[in-house]
């Protein structure tokens, strides 16, 4: 395993669920292997505050949080949190912003947007689908595991290069 | 020691990390009032069935109730939030002296930054002033082996021992290997006056005993290994603790560090030796100068952060500025500010309140909410029970202004109780307003005595608060939908004009319980 740490910075309003995606993610990375770090807000926030949730995997993670410009993803939720939070992302990292229009209107139901993302998401990250696929069993009841496959996959096909 | 097997990795934060370690521990009893960042300890204890977990009316009561098990004879266990360590202090610093049975662990989360406080005091004061050891994991995973140590360190030294965590501790997410349960043998519960029974003589002699043990606890911090010395290439050196030794990690990898897991006492001659393999050295830690002002009496040449960093939390970013002796630059970051929920029945109870333009005296919950603007109808909020006493006291300072006491139903079993009964002692009049929506909901939905469930959803007696402001002595007590605006509207105007001590219980449930259902 390479010495890279990989950071996201996850932004959005309270009830959008933005610790649901740096979940899903943060369980994909455990499964495979990587050592993780991950900061959420709890309590206030989430009363339709501004939630921000940092993940941060490799083969050693200190930091839970990411630094300004210490990014290489942001994924955001909400286009009013979007000028906050891209003080975070590094030069050349990837605002995954530009992809939230496209992805509500391909979703039916606005809650599956967090599992849309990460899908866009995950290719750009070294972690195989198998581990994806595991997260999203992991992080859901079993109930909507299925739904949110299908909406992660069809997220994955629009973040492929 | 036979080495555990470890059983499987799962991605779980500090706080459930800690309730892991404790149920591996054998932990037989778990206590506390809900506060955040401290209330998922609790709530994933709840799911392991071998561990009896109450939420406990507040936290004095929890911390009586646990250290009592360990008394007793079962490894028991107090968590709380920092100002819920505040309300325990009675029972805390007698307890030092009593000494345990069975291990007993506080664990007490602060909050600095405040991401969900009214301030952002510094417990490890706490460990000096009880006379108690204190350990501060500085991630997940060292919660979960830290509050094992935690259990060792209580029983073999006959003291409850601290576990202080932060936001970013308890609330950071971490992959951890999972142990299996091993419960130690159960220590006899015997009557020991001269231990348990707190009078001078006795007292006294147990003083003789605190300070003995601390000296002993000074000798363990000496040759703990989680007082850790991380050689690095000697240029510059760092003592910290906490979360913010996983910040400085990523900044100085290089760099020299004593990292402090248990930090208190001090363990002076580790410091003083690692302050001569370095060639400059720096104390960095959040909130107060705890080691800082202690080091410096130990005449070791350190340099720690501008006092302007005694505010707020540090972050990663931070370190650099503290390194080159800066003061902290405020920075404006504008941040959608949290609201009441849509269809929430606190707006209901305020919009009447701001209809008649009264002075509220306020508490904490998800109500606080209220007294920002536009809706601006809640004026005060010092700490819980608060709305009630401030009541009694704004209208001794203020006879002549229109005065309302507002407190939520978890907050008023908590401690509004008492403060209504003072009222009726002591011939106050005016007009308590209880919002009543049947749970803990700033914490996120707890079970309290209201309600009639125990916190793993059981139905157990339920406290009918009417039924007990009539006893504690209000003259009237009404019930009454905010919802219904009409009816709301009118009994308040019409208590609010009478000579008498009244409660108006605004009864309806939070939105977030109903979706829940
Ligand atoms: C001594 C203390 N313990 C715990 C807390 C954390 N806390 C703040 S408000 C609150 C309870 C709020 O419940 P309730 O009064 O029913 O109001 P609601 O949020 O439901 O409107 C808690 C547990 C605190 N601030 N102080
Ligand atoms: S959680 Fe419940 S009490 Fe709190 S704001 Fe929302 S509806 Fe109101």
């Amino acid at each position: 395993m390479k010495d890279t740490v990989y950071s996201i910075t996850f932004g959005g309003i309270g009830g959008q669920g933005v610790l649901k995606a740096s979940e899903i993610c943060g369980w994909a990375a455990l499964y495979a292997g990587y050592h993780i770090k991950k900061s959420e807000v709890h309590g206030m926030a989430q009363r339709g505050g501004s939630v921000e949730s940092h993940l941060r995997f490799g083969k050693r993670v200190y930091s839970p949080l990411i630094v300004a410009g210490g990014a290489d993803f942001l994924v955001c939720f909400h286009h009013d949190e979007q000028p906050r939070l891209k003080a975070f992302l590094k030069k050349g990292g990837t605002d995954m912003t530009d992809f939230l229009d496209k992805v509500q209107e391909l979703i039916d139901d606005p809650r599956s947007l967090n599992t849309a993302l990460v899908g866009v998401l995950s290719p750009k990250l070294p972690i195989s689908e198998t581990c994806w696929m595991k997260a999203i069993e992991t992080v859901f009841k079993p109930a909507i595991v299925a739904e949110n496959k299908k909406v992660f996959l069809t997220g994955r096909e629009i973040g492929r290069p | 020691m036979a080495k555990k097997k470890t059983l499987q990795k799962a991605l779980l934060s500090g706080n459930e990390a800690l309730a892991h370690g404790a149920y591996e521990a054998g932990l037989g009893v778990a206590c506390a009032y809900p506060g955040t960042p401290s209330t998922e300890i609790l709530e994933t204890l709840a799911g392991f069935k071998e561990i009896d977990v109450q939420w406990s009316v507040n936290e004095k009561v929890a911390y009586e109730v646990a250290l009592g098990a360990a008394v007793a004879g079962v490894r028991s266990l107090f968590a709380c939030k920092h100002v819920g360590l505040n309300v325990a202090m009675d029972p805390l610093m007698t307890s030092s002296y009593t000494g345990v049975n069975a291990g007993f662990v506080i664990v007490v989360a602060d909050d600095p930054g405040m991401h969900s406080s009214q301030n952002e005091q510094d417990t490890r004061w706490v460990a000096i002033y009880s006379k108690m050891p204190l350990l501060e994991p500085s991630s997940p995973a060292e919660a979960r082996e830290y509050i094992q140590e935690a259990f060792r360190i209580s029983e073999r030294f006959d003291t409850p021992v601290m576990v202080r965590m932060t936001t970013r501790v308890s609330h950071t997410k971490e992959d951890v290997a999972l142990g299996e349960r091993q419960v130690p043998p159960r220590p006899a519960f015997e009557r020991n006056a001269a231990k348990y029974v707190m009078v001078p003589g006795h007292a006294y002699q147990r003083h003789i005993f605190v300070e003995k043990r601390l000296d002993k606890l000074k000798a363990l911090a000496e040759r703990t290994k989680f007082n850790r010395i991380e050689p690095g290439d000697g240029k510059i050196g760092f003592i910290t603790s906490s979360v913010t030794y996983q910040y400085l990690k990523d900044v100085y990898p290089d760099a020299s560090y004593l990292k402090l897991g248990m930090s208190y006492p001090f363990c002076d001659d580790k410091i003083t030796a690692f302050a001569k393999t370095v060639r400059k050295l720096f104390v960095v830690e959040e909130l107060d100068p705890f080691l800082e002002e202690h080091i410096k009496t130990l005449g070791v040449k350190c340099t720690a952060k501008d006092p302007s960093f005694r505010v707020g939390e540090l972050t990663p970013e931070s370190m650099p500025e503290i390194v080159a002796g800066r003061a902290k630059r405020e920075k404006k970051v504008v941040k959608r500010p949290p609201r009441l929920c849509a269809g929430c029945p606190h707006w209901a109870s305020f919009a009447a309140l701001k209809k008649i333009d009264a002075f509220v005296a306020g508490d904490i919950g998800c109500y606080t909410l209220a007294s920002l603007p536009p809706t601006a109808a809640l004026h005060s909020c010092l700490c819980m029970g608060a709305g009630v006493t401030w009541h009694e006291g704004w209208r001794k300072g203020a006879p002549n202004k229109k005065i309302v006491g507002v407190v939520g139903d978890s907050t008023f079993v908590h401690s509004g109780v008492t403060g209504l009964i003072n009222a009726a002692y002591n011939k106050a009049k005016g007009v308590i307003l209880i919002l009543d929506n049947s749970t803990t909901a700033m914490t996120g939905g707890q079970q309290h005595p209201g309600t009639g469930l125990t916190i793993r959803n059981e139905p157990t007696k339920q406290l009918i608060l009417e039924d007990l402001c009539r006893a504690c002595g209000a003259d009237n007590v009404d019930v009454v939908d905010p919802m219904d605006v009409k009816a709301f509207a009118a009994i308040l105007e019409k208590r609010i004009n009478e000579d008498a001590l009244s409660v108006i219980v605004s009864r309806h449930p939070c939105r977030l319980l109903k979706r829940q259902v």
